[in-house]
């Protein structure tokens, strides 16, 4: 237990959570420790404990301390047991809750079960030794103590050495790619400046902009990822870019939207396209400042929002009114609906199924009974029958 | 937006203009627009330096990945604002951001029915890197984070709620207002709560938990269990599978989960 070191438990940056287990003990060797009541948390560069009654009580032990660890079966009144061996502590360890112990081995007692896939999971990351390809900001302590306290394999020390050497080559390309990175953010803030610089001047009419001088300046804008900070109403955020797109789209969706009825949502259309490029993939800005151009360019679909702030594409043929009509004699049919039993009965996404039967609500169609077992829409009797 | 207007006059016009900027020292948008150029030409060759020595260095190492996206935030850049920009085109950031939010999109609509469109960052975590496969490129919880930013615009509901330590992922357009996230953060420690624990806890009187309680269960976001000992309690299904290794065997969480 003296390989232990007091923790704040947050993860470092590049560190990340495998997996948590309530209810775990520990024991330095054979004997229990005050310890007795915690959630054991893996992650790819280290095993912590956090005392479940007093959170700020947290012990953490790097992977890499780790030789190996054994599973020990639960019996009559006993939990069952992880083993896990440790090399000796580092000299320049963080102080932790036990100066020294006579144990090169700890105990992980399972008393809420859980210690099957906390076993697999564990081994998996003490094979994958994933907190090398990752420096989590703070040093790896990597055991070269030639008085090692328990068993350990001559091999482990000479793979050891290789992945030190490693660790330093990345930490070297890492660090240079980070310097290489911080000079060309210079550059980039140069072009930030300038870019504001213009659009202040664009605003005070400062010289005289022809709108294709207007236009270059926002395909520079979005070649540099920079916000537009000038709003126009020619062309909103559009580029020659997104026009070119939104005629693309038009030829693109014209079959998919027919299979579906004239209408999908945009997330919908997102990974319809994409999914066909396999490459050069659209942003999600990409696609909707396409798609706001739709109309404008006379295209044959249209982007549609609704109150909700749902958005989708409708071929320019397609009548949502109209279906409406043909929603609520499906409705009556059925006595009332909900927005899945309407989805499933008609072949529609539950998100747009919803939409129309708030349309029709909207326009007076239909009313909404609204409980705890679901929103349910019936025909509008109020209006039919008064 | 005037065009430069033709004839003698306009001419003689812009020609005066030019000459009083000149004198006052300051410099016309159109010129400062040629400079841009000049300079997104270089920018455009230094980046592509940078991407021919560290490009894989960026695929590869998450962390890295995460200092790069918060420098570009420092200086008001949005490297995954287009596909077109250069930043996706030569570092391929944009590639795999976007192929992750389609992953993202697939994983919440599978799992809707069963949770209300709420997923733990853990869960869907779990679940996209399921759906890579091996040998895909190493996914932070961070890149899902930025992922799913870049989705919300595309209007479907798309938000992150922090809870507890993590976070929820809502994808549909349900209206969760601070009300609804106290008590989703209350509910993520054991994965339910009841209306005692919302009133010790937050101080409400008994209506306003009940009222943001229901909305929750209509949603689907929440279950009710009538029959636990003592009152009802509200559960959340987006937190079941934190509470699997606790009381199913692995075994049998696995075939749980389609």
């Amino acid at each position: 237990m003296d390989r232990f070191s007091w923790t704040s438990g947050l993860l470092e940056l590049g560190e990340t959570l495998v997996l948590q287990q309530r209810g775990v003990r520990l024991y330095d060797g054979e004997e229990k420790v005050k310890f007795d009541s915690g959630v054991l948390l893996l992650s790819t560069h280290r095993l912590i404990w956090r005392d479940q009654k007093n959170h700020e009580c947290c012990i953490a032990i790097p992977l890499s301390q780790v030789v190996f660890i054994e599973e020990q079966a639960a019996g009559i009144g006993k939990s069952a047991k992880i083993v896990a061996h440790l090399h000796p502590a580092s000299s320049n360890k963080e102080p932790g809750p036990f100066q020294n112990s006579k144990y090169s081995y700890i105990k992980l007692s399972f008393k809420e079960h859980g210690q099957i896939e906390f076993f697999r999971r564990f081994s998996e990351e003490i094979t994958q030794r994933r907190w090398e390809n990752m420096p989590a900001g703070q040093t790896m302590q990597v055991n070269k103590d030639p008085q090692a306290g328990r068993i350990r394999a001559v091999g482990i020390v000479g793979i050891e050495r290789k992945l030190e050497e490693k660790r330093k080559e990345t930490d070297k390309n890492i660090s240079e790619a980070f310097e290489d990175l911080s000079k060309l953010m210079e550059k980039a803030k140069e072009m930030v400046e300038l870019s504001k610089s213009i659009a202040n001047k664009i605003k005070e009419k400062q010289g005289d902009i022809t709108e294709d001088e207007t236009i270059r300046f926002k395909s520079y804008l979005l070649s540099m990822g920079i916000a537009n900070p000038v709003t126009r109403e020619t062309h909103g955020s559009g580029t020659h870019y997104h026009m070119q797109l939104a005629k693309q789209l038009a030829g693109m969706l014209q079959a998919p939207l027919e299979e579906r009825g004239g209408i999908m949502s945009l997330t919908e259309v997102y990974c319809l396209v994409n999914r066909a490029r396999g490459l050069e993939l659209l942003s999600p800005e990409d696609l909707v400042n396409a798609c706001k151009m739709l109309e404008p360019l006379k295209l044959p679909l249209r982007l549609r929002i609704f109150d909700s702030g749902v958005m989708v594409i409708e071929l320019q043929s397609h009548n949502e009114e109209e279906m409406v009509a043909s929603a609520l004699e499906t409705v009556s049919e059925k006595g009332s609906l909900t927005a899945d039993e309407f989805a499933k009965l008609v072949g529609m996404s539950v998100l747009l199924a919803k939409e129309r039967l708030l349309l029709a609500e909207k326009m007076g169609h239909l009313c909404r009974d609204d409980s705890v077992e679901g929103l349910r829409f019936y025909p509008n009797l109020f209006l039919t029958q008064s | 937006m005037h065009r430069r207007g033709g004839g003698a006059g306009a001419i003689a016009k812009k020609k005066l203009a030019e000459a009083k900027y000149k004198e006052r020292g300051t410099v016309l948008a159109e010129d400062q627009l040629a400079q841009m150029s000049k300079q997104l030409d270089m920018f455009k060759t230094n980046l592509e330096e940078f991407a021919s020595k560290h490009k894989q260095e960026i695929r590869k190492n998450p962390e890295f990945r995460v200092q790069f996206q918060d420098m570009c935030a420092t200086i008001g850049v949005d490297p995954l604002a287009s596909g077109k920009g250069f930043w996706s085109e030569m570092l391929g950031v944009g590639d795999f951001y976007y192929e992750l939010g389609v992953q993202i999109i697939e994983v919440c609509l599978a799992l809707k029915h069963r949770n209300g469109g709420l997923i733990t960052l853990e869960e869907l975590h779990q679940q996209v890197l399921k759906g890579r496969g091996k040998f895909a490129q190493e996914v932070s919880q961070d890149d899902l984070l930025r992922a799913i930013k870049k989705l919300k615009v595309l209007g479907s509901g798309f938000g992150i709620i922090p809870v507890g330590g993590t976070y929820l992922i809502q994808s549909v357009p349900a209206e969760l207002n601070m009300d609804h996230t106290v008590v989703l953060q209350l509910a993520e420690k054991k994965g339910y709560v009841t209306v005692s624990e919302i009133k010790s806890s937050l101080k409400w009187e008994v209506e306003r938990a009940k009222q943001i309680l229901e909305h929750l269960l209509k949603e689907g976001m929440a279950w009710l269990d009538t029959q636990a000992a003592g009152e009802p309690q509200y559960w959340l299904p987006a937190l079941f599978t934190e509470l699997y290794s606790q009381e199913i065997t692995p075994e049998e969480a696995k075939e749980a989960i389609p």
